[in-house]
């Protein structure tokens, strides 16, 4: 196991290293440099004043050693402050915006799962039946649905006509002075548009996949062994063919990361969730380099370790990939 | 059975690939069918529901809305199959240069791939789109540059299965070059599977372009794109549904259609993946 990580680990320098090599190409192709951000707009920005400008933030070395004073920073966590009216170091913000992406995701991950299993479950033990063929359709409408019209029509119908559930934020504008049990009930609410569409999406690959992963797994020796020593159906599918179907699930978990973080920027800019999405897509729009150059190599790295979680959470789930 | 009549006895794939042809003929006509100008503006119909005069509506400066939807078809057309067109491309060549070499090269050009994938595609889009600017050129090459690694990967498992195969080491005996050996031999026997990941990229490529269009920075009004008569949607969706309504539903029907009619093929295709 301990070799099995080490060459997992080491595997990984490579890849960190074309991550940051892309972020930053993806920044330098773009025509402008965060100069003009700073003296586009003032009268006093003379050509000395740039030049000096320049130097201090190392814009006149060439594209290579930037990088490398760049990539020197950002290993020990460094990318440098925001360059918004709220100029923090770009870490912190991402500090503060990571967690609710990451527990958002978790949540609407939860609810996937719980709802995908058994439906994959029942299409797969029932296939072609009825029920197996209305989980078909939804799923086909699900893969074409466009988050942010859902978003929008769910809005619309819970939030404003219903007014069942707030629209937008974490929590409300009284927040502050309500009891303990009512603060719970607050988050709460405001939490059950965005994780149920977040959730949307995402439960129909993950029940088609299940229900392909189940009739592979039905198709195997063992569970026919399993069927002929008399086990009801009952073990037989939740104890056999459930356990061994859900492995390649923990891969597709660890590659759907990059989507999860992707998407987020969507819901979480229509229903104002203070995100990792809401801060890149703001960022973006307000040309804040440092902060757009810093959520790209973090966004890409946790997906990195999403992956690798996964890689070694099936590598202990199932010992015949250790000692490949 | 042949291929034609496996696709015709599949009323899911038929039905998709009707209405994806459907699609075609809508974008290509757009200026005899519809019904006005997508930019005329009407200061006299302002957010007229549906009526005989406008079949679905007119938006907030009076254009005709089912203009708009027809015009918008072409552009997600468009951008749907430019983009992917771009990706295939990219994956097309660099799958097959890495499963027909193998070794040092393959090793590189996989951990390319590997890379690309962490990079939340939306994000690197997103970056990119921001800082060029967001004409309709841009997005699609940019969708194009982040979406190829799906392709790469199938293509390159092509290739290292066909490399072994007697017709491949017999071009090779032949000493023909290996660009001919590629492209002539290889290639048409890769192609099935790059064929499926086409259409099912369109739609991928369609929700992606009409995400951006909707937070503002895809298609520039006033261009019509579903994506930003959505936006408009949005501001007026208490005053007029169908601004909101007529987008949202053909956005779900277009990437259906594309679904549905790739899966299909993928079956018809690829006896391999066809379930039990």
């Amino acid at each position: 196991m301990i070799a099995y990580l080490s060459r997992r680990l080491l595997g990984l320098v490579p890849l960190l290293l074309g991550i940051t090599l892309i972020s930053f190409m993806v920044i330098h192709v773009a025509p402008g440099s965060p100069m003009d951000l700073l003296t586009d707009m003032n009268p006093d920005a003379s050509p000395e004043l740039r030049d000096r400008l320049a130097e201090h933030w190392g814009l006149d070395e060439p594209l290579p050693v930037q990088y490398a004073m760049w990539l020197k920073r950002v290993v020990v966590g460094d990318f440098g402050n925001s360059l918004s009216r709220d100029p923090r170091p770009v870490i912190d913000k991402v500090a503060e915006a990571l967690p609710v992406t990451l527990v958002l995701n978790l949540m609407s991950l939860c609810l996937v799962m719980a709802a995908a299993i058994p439906i994959g479950v029942y299409s797969a033990t029932h296939p072609y039946s009825r029920s197996d063929r209305v989980a078909t359709v939804f799923v086909f409408l699900g893969f074409a649905m466009p988050t942010f019209w859902l978003a929008l029509l769910c809005m619309m119908l819970f939030g404003v006509e219903l007014a069942w559930l707030p629209v937008s934020g974490l929590q409300s504008l009284d927040y502050d002075s309500l009891g303990p049990w009512d603060k719970v009930l607050d988050r709460a609410r405001h939490l059950v548009l965005p994780v149920s569409i977040a959730a949307i999406t995402s439960l129909a690959g993950m029940s088609r996949y299940m229900r392909s992963s189940m009739l592979e797994v039905f198709r195997q020796d063992y569970v026919t062994t399993a069927r002929a020593k008399g086990l009801s159906e009952r073990v037989v599918v939740y104890r056999h063919a459930l356990r061994n179907a859900m492995l390649p699930v923990i891969t597709l978990l660890g590659l759907s990361v990059p989507g999860l973080i992707g998407g987020s920027v969507i819901f979480e800019t229509i229903f104002a969730i203070p995100g990792m999405g809401r801060l890149f897509y703001n960022s973006v729009m307000g040309r804040d380099y440092t902060v757009v150059m810093g959520v790209l190599v973090i966004g890409a790295v946790l997906t990195l370790l999403g992956n690798l979680l996964a890689d070694v959470s099936y590598a202990i789930a199932d010992p015949r990939l250790r000692r490949r | 059975m042949s291929i034609l009549s496996r696709i015709a006895s599949n009323r899911l794939t038929m039905a998709g690939g009707v209405m994806v042809a459907l699609l075609f003929a809508v974008a290509v006509l757009a200026p005899v069918i519809s019904p006005y100008d997508p930019g005329a503006v009407n200061t006299q119909a302002i957010l007229e529901a549906p009526s005989l005069a406008h079949p679905l509506g007119t938006d907030g400066i009076g254009r005709d809305v089912l203009s708009r939807m027809i015009y918008g078809a072409r552009v997600s057309l468009m951008v749907g199959f430019v983009a992917v067109g771009i990706a295939s491309l990219i994956g097309v060549l660099l799958g097959s240069t890495a499963g027909y070499f193998g070794g040092m090269i393959d090793a590189v050009i996989m951990r390319f791939v590997d890379v690309m994938l962490c990079f939340p595609s939306f994000f690197l889009i997103l970056a990119v789109i921001a800082f060029l600017d967001a004409s309709i050129w841009n997005i699609m090459v940019v969708i194009g540059l982040t979406s190829w690694m799906g392709v790469c990967r199938l293509v390159r498992a092509e290739f290292m299965a066909l490399r072994s195969r007697e017709f491949m080491l017999a071009a090779e005996g032949l000493g023909l070059p290996s660009l001919r050996i590629m492209l002539r031999h290889g290639l048409p026997n890769a192609m099935a599977p790059v064929f499926v990941a086409f259409i099912l990229g369109v739609a991928g490529a369609i929700l992606t372009e009409s995400a951006l269009s909707f937070l503002g920075i895809g298609v520039q009004p006033p261009d019509p794109s579903w994506g930003n008569i959505l936006t408009e949607g949005k501001n007026t969706i208490e005053v007029a549904w169908w601004l909101s309504v007529c987008p949202g539903v053909a956005i779900l029907l277009t990437v259906l259609a594309y679904n549905l009619l790739g899966e299909g093929l993928r079956d018809v295709l690829d006896p391999r993946l066809r379930e039990g």
